[in-house]
């Protein structure tokens, strides 16, 4: 795996400018958070990323995108939907393969919800809804991980379980975190971001809790 | 924004207002009038009869019960198979198009066409619900697909298909409502099929038909309780998993009928339609023959579509607004905000009755009782739209947070009520504004001078140039009220709703 250069990265709505223009460099193994208030321009950053990785990253936004009517395991399946044929596809849809079934199953079970692997999702809590969405991330295992608060929903404990698996399956990966203890805990990189702009890149070796923390 | 010092009507009431006043003013020139000889005595027959059932017909009966429900199934799982297609390819504007012009056309005008080359044939019946339905299901089902969240499809790896994504992603997520659409629509799929019997078809409406014109009343009763028996109790007999073995029987439910004689059909589209003077011409490319032409089309439309689209505006405007009085009389009795339980039950049977009956049959019988005059057509016409309506505003008022302290009565009706479910309200009633116009079309084959009558009058005189001419200016008519009343409903900024 290459390092990934995103340049001219750029966003404006009716001529105000929500985001950039910046340039931002990924290298492979290096996990980078990123950090700022909420409407600083952190989701359309990540949003614009996975727009121009569309083949090599798995990606969880903040709102999950899973299909509420359909099953967790369908749910969790749907990574892998270019692994399989069309019809392969529309069989499972109808009527699950165990081997699918078993694939899906050990990632459910990391994220302590594989009891719920029939329920549809519209039935779940909603720290349910955001595990179910993870697993999905964590069994699509594309080169990088793009994820936008991957851990709102989830309880201290959880989500430090959750940030663990998901640094270990992805040991490329870009999260926007609101969590500074995690933040420093996880990511190799720190990266603020404040009115759409980068200002604040630097390794966690650098960076205090204290010095995050004016970015809140 | 501008500060408005002055109180002055709100667009919504002022559309409202311009509405009452048009409508008022198509009184003056309305045929509206009782003109059978004894009405209180026919009222009083049918009343009569209404409350002496006779259940000696049942036994005739029970095979146009099932050809009823059979149509109905085939017609409307065909429609939805096509709609959905159709709804897939939506975004093309030829299909949009092509849609609102078979959703345009009445399923009665599609019948009374088919019935020219098939005959007594059940494709004609199958063919009179499925075509106009696919165009309905087709503009629907796009609708609640669109709604459906993309971020799904977003998370999907890349190449996992067109096919798949759709079928993993917005498929499941729109499921729940085209079900109970469909289900909807299965509903006015049994009604229209009832009423294809009018045409002929041996549905339920043909028995209702016989029994009426002999002036069997109590038959006429039993009839139409089996049919309020059949629509109220759908929901105990329509459970999904019995959905597909009953199309799959549906077929073999049907009367084979009258052979289908294939050279009508194709005489039918090379000569029947052709308009007279180009099918009589030696020379299609003589300036005579264009001359014709053009006299043969300046007294088609002075004669008959004038007359008939003028009849038609005059009758659909007056019942538009009848329905929405009518509808704002309705909605208190099954709204929880307004009535106690025990009279919501009544409320809400009242309800049931009316919205099941269909428009045609309503106007038919109150013609039989007052005799022919557009004043059947319109009460019709707004009993049906305006319980229709009336439930469904009822329900969303359900809905309403109001304050502990409220006001009472009618104050709480004026103050509280009212003005929340106000766009609701207009919203519902443009979007039914199509479908009374559609009807009052169709409610011409009754005797009431409104477009159906001289389509019905050309087939009759086996002219079916002027009876296909007629069917399209009806169809223009309908898109044309259509998308005046879409551009009123974003002008006025009416929420969305899916439609009724």
């Amino acid at each position: 795996m290459t390092a990934i250069h995103l340049t001219d990265i750029s966003v404006s709505y009716d001529n105000r400018q929500v985001l950039g223009p910046l340039s931002l460099e990924l290298k492979p193994g290096e996990i980078v958070v990123v950090i700022g208030k909420s409407g600083c321009g952190k989701s359309t950053l990540l949003s614009q990323i996975y727009d121009r990785l569309r083949h090599r990253a798995a990606w969880l936004p903040q709102d999950l995108g899973l299909v509420d009517t359909l099953s967790v395991y369908h749910n969790v399946y749907m990574a892998q939907l270019d692994q399989h044929s069309r019809w392969y596809n529309i069989i499972n849809l109808i009527r699950p393969f165990s081997e699918q079934v078993d694939n899906v199953r050990p990632w459910l079970k990391r994220m302590s919800i594989d009891d719920k692997i029939w329920q549809s999702v519209d039935q779940l809590s909603g720290g349910q809804k955001q595990r179910v969405a993870i697993a999905r991330a964590l069994h699509q295992g594309a080169e990088i991980l793009l994820a936008d608060e991957p851990v709102s929903a989830l309880d201290g404990p959880k989500a430090d379980q959750v940030m663990a698996c998901l640094t270990q399956q992805y040991s490329t990966a870009l999260i926007a975190l609101h969590d500074v203890d995690l933040a420093l805990r996880y990511g190799q990189r720190i990266i603020g971001i404040s009115d759409g702009r980068i200002m604040l890149d630097q390794p966690v070796q650098k960076l205090s809790q204290q010095s995050l923390l004016e970015f809140y | 924004m501008t500060v408005r010092n002055k109180f002055s009507f709100s667009p919504r009431l002022r559309v409202s207002i311009g509405f009452l006043i048009s409508a008022i003013l198509c009184l003056f020139v309305a045929d509206i009038s009782i003109t059978s000889y004894n009405p209180w005595l026919e009222m009083g027959r049918f009343v009569g009869g209404m409350l002496a059932p006779d259940l000696m017909i049942l036994s005739v009966v029970g095979k146009a019960l099932i050809t009823t429900l059979a149509f109905a199934f085939l017609g409307v799982a065909l429609a939805a198979v096509g709609g959905f297609l159709l709804a897939l390819i939506y975004h093309h504007r030829w299909v949009r198009g092509l849609t609102a012009f078979l959703r345009a056309v009445h399923e009665l005008f599609w019948a009374l066409i088919f019935l020219q080359f098939f005959g007594l044939h059940p494709l004609t019946g199958l063919l009179a619900i499925a075509i106009p339905y696919s165009g309905v299901f087709a503009k629907i089902y796009a609708e609640i697909l669109d709604e459906t969240s993309t971020i799904p499809q977003r998370t999907l790896p890349n190449g996992s298909g067109r096919l798949v994504a759709l079928l993993y992603t917005r498929i499941p997520q729109a499921w729940p409502h085209l079900v109970s659409y469909t289900r909807y629509r299965l509903e006015c799929g049994i009604r229209t099929s009832a009423i294809l019997g009018f045409v002929g078809m041996p549905t339920l409406g043909y028995y209702l038909e016989s029994s009426f014109a002999q002036g069997l009343y109590s038959e006429v009763a039993t009839l139409l309780l089996l049919f309020y028996l059949l629509i109220g109790t759908m929901r105990f007999w329509l459970k999904g998993w019995l959905i597909p073995p009953m199309i799959l029987i549906a077929p073999f439910m049907l009367d084979k009928g009258l052979p289908i004689i294939w050279s009508n059909v194709g005489r039918f589209f090379s000569e029947d339609i052709v308009p007279a003077p180009l099918r009589r011409a030696d020379s299609l490319w003589s300036s005579d023959t264009w001359l014709e032409f053009v006299y043969w089309l300046q007294d088609i439309l002075s004669t008959q579509a004038l007359p008939g689209l003028w009849n038609t505006l005059v009758l659909s405007q007056i019942a538009l607004v009848l329905t929405a009085i009518l509808t704002l009389l309705l909605f208190p009795l099954v709204s929880r905000k307004l009535v106690s339980a025990k009279g919501r039950f009544a409320g809400h049977l009242l309800l049931i009755v009316a919205r099941s009956t269909p428009e045609y049959l309503l106007a038919y019988i109150l013609l039989q009782l007052w005799g022919p005059s557009m004043l059947p057509a319109i009460v019709a016409l707004a009993i049906h739209n305006g319980s229709l309506i009336g439930f469904l505003i009822g329900q969303r008022s359900n809905e309403l947070k109001l304050r502990q302290d409220t006001a009472v009565g009618v104050n709480r009706y004026s103050y509280e009520i009212l003005p929340r479910i106000y766009s609701s309200f207009l919203a519902f009633l443009f979007y039914r504004w199509e479908v009374i116009i559609r009807e009052t079309a169709i409610l011409g084959i009754l005797g009431i001078h409104t477009l159906g009558f001289f389509v019905d009058s050309a087939i009759q005189d086996i002219r079916f140039d002027v009876a296909i001419l007629l069917i399209l200016i009806s169809a223009l008519v309908n898109i044309g009220v259509d998308t005046f009343a879409r551009r009123l409903r974003s002008r006025l900024r009416l929420t969305h709703h899916s439609a009724c």
